[in-house]
């Protein structure tokens, strides 16, 4: 069993509307040293040992679904769990 | 010809979707289920707006796997007019029908208000009844209707006259103004603003039903005989 924590977040090259507008607040609440902010996506998915590899499973999950490569990125951790 | 209204758990702007084809363009049309299996005997495919899924994850990106989005991706390959109508535009985009994706709005906000619109392209099996640059007024209602693509895409998209309409006042910070797009194709047009709530001067508005009036006589040159 495996816990795996993926991370979805809009491309560099993507203008994040939502972190333009934390960054701006954050500024006005004297935190200047906020110079960016971007807001993404984080899932907890919970992976049953499987014949395919682990790897192969989860970018296939990820660009088929959990993100849209024309606009997110993504990454994860694995974390290799006891059942419950 | 004969429409189907694609429905999703979720869609909202169905019946007006519906209303449009049967009351106002004198059209046959049924609604289809999301599950449905073939789109056989339908001439056109209509994606309304809504919230598909509640929007989960992205708007789009769970409907598109629908079972009946297959038979869309065929009916659209067999240069079936697909048209996807806000929440119906971002399903084409998930779906890789049409290029691109949604952002959220520039201001955050829902946005819903009759915008001018431009259009930029008559050359097409659904804008031929308009004008070329006609500005015509349409009602926008989005939360993310902020298009975009890479610049790559865009200059594709200019070369190939698929950019339809455009806003002439931005309301979302959408690419280029862009406001509707079509395939490389033609057949397969995505637009955020809603043409069937356009329908009729008592609406405020009767300049969406060019629109539909244009895919009717396109598929009647090409399908009646002495149309």
């Amino acid at each position: 069993m495996f816990k795996v924590k993926v991370y979805v977040t809009l491309r560099e090259s993507v203008l994040d509307p939502q972190g333009k507008a934390v960054t701006q607040s954050l500024n006005s609440l004297n935190y200047q040293e906020v110079t960016d902010v971007r807001i993404g996506k984080y899932m907890e998915l919970t992976i049953e040992k499987s014949e395919r590899d682990l790897d192969e499973v989860i970018n296939e999950i990820c660009t088929k679904l959990l993100a849209n490569p024309v606009i997110e990125d993504y990454r994860y951790e694995v974390e290799e769990c006891v059942a419950q | 010809m004969k429409f189907a209204v694609i429905v999703f758990p979720g869609s909202n702007c169905d019946v007006d979707m519906y209303h449009s084809i049967k009351d106002e363009l004198g059209e046959e049309v049924e609604y289809v289920w999301h599950d449905t299996e073939s789109l056989e005997g339908f001439d056109g495919i209509l994606l309304p707006g809504g919230f598909s899924y509640g929007d989960y994850l992205r708007t789009g990106a769970i409907a598109r796997f629908s079972k009946v989005m297959k038979e869309v991706v065929k009916a659209a390959e067999a240069g079936k007019p697909v048209l996807g109508v806000c929440n119906g535009f971002q399903i084409l985009l998930e779906a890789g029908l049409l290029p691109g994706a949604m952002r959220r709005n520039e201001s955050l906000s829902f946005i819903c208000k009759p915008v001018e619109l431009i259009v930029e392209n008559n050359q097409t099996m659904f804008t031929a009844e308009y004008q070329p640059g006609e500005s015509i007024t349409i009602p926008v209602a989005h939360g993310e209707g902020n298009y975009y693509c890479d610049e790559e895409m865009l200059e594709k998209l200019r070369a190939n006259n698929q950019i339809v309409f455009t806003y002439q006042q931005n309301p979302n910070g959408s690419l280029a103004d862009i406001a509707g797009i079509t395939n490389e194709k033609g057949n397969v047009l995505g637009m955020m603003p809603h043409p069937e709530r356009a329908v009729d001067g008592l609406l405020g508005s009767a300049d969406g039903l060019k629109l539909f009036q244009s895919i009717v006589k396109s598929w009647r040159e090409a399908h009646v005989v002495n149309a």
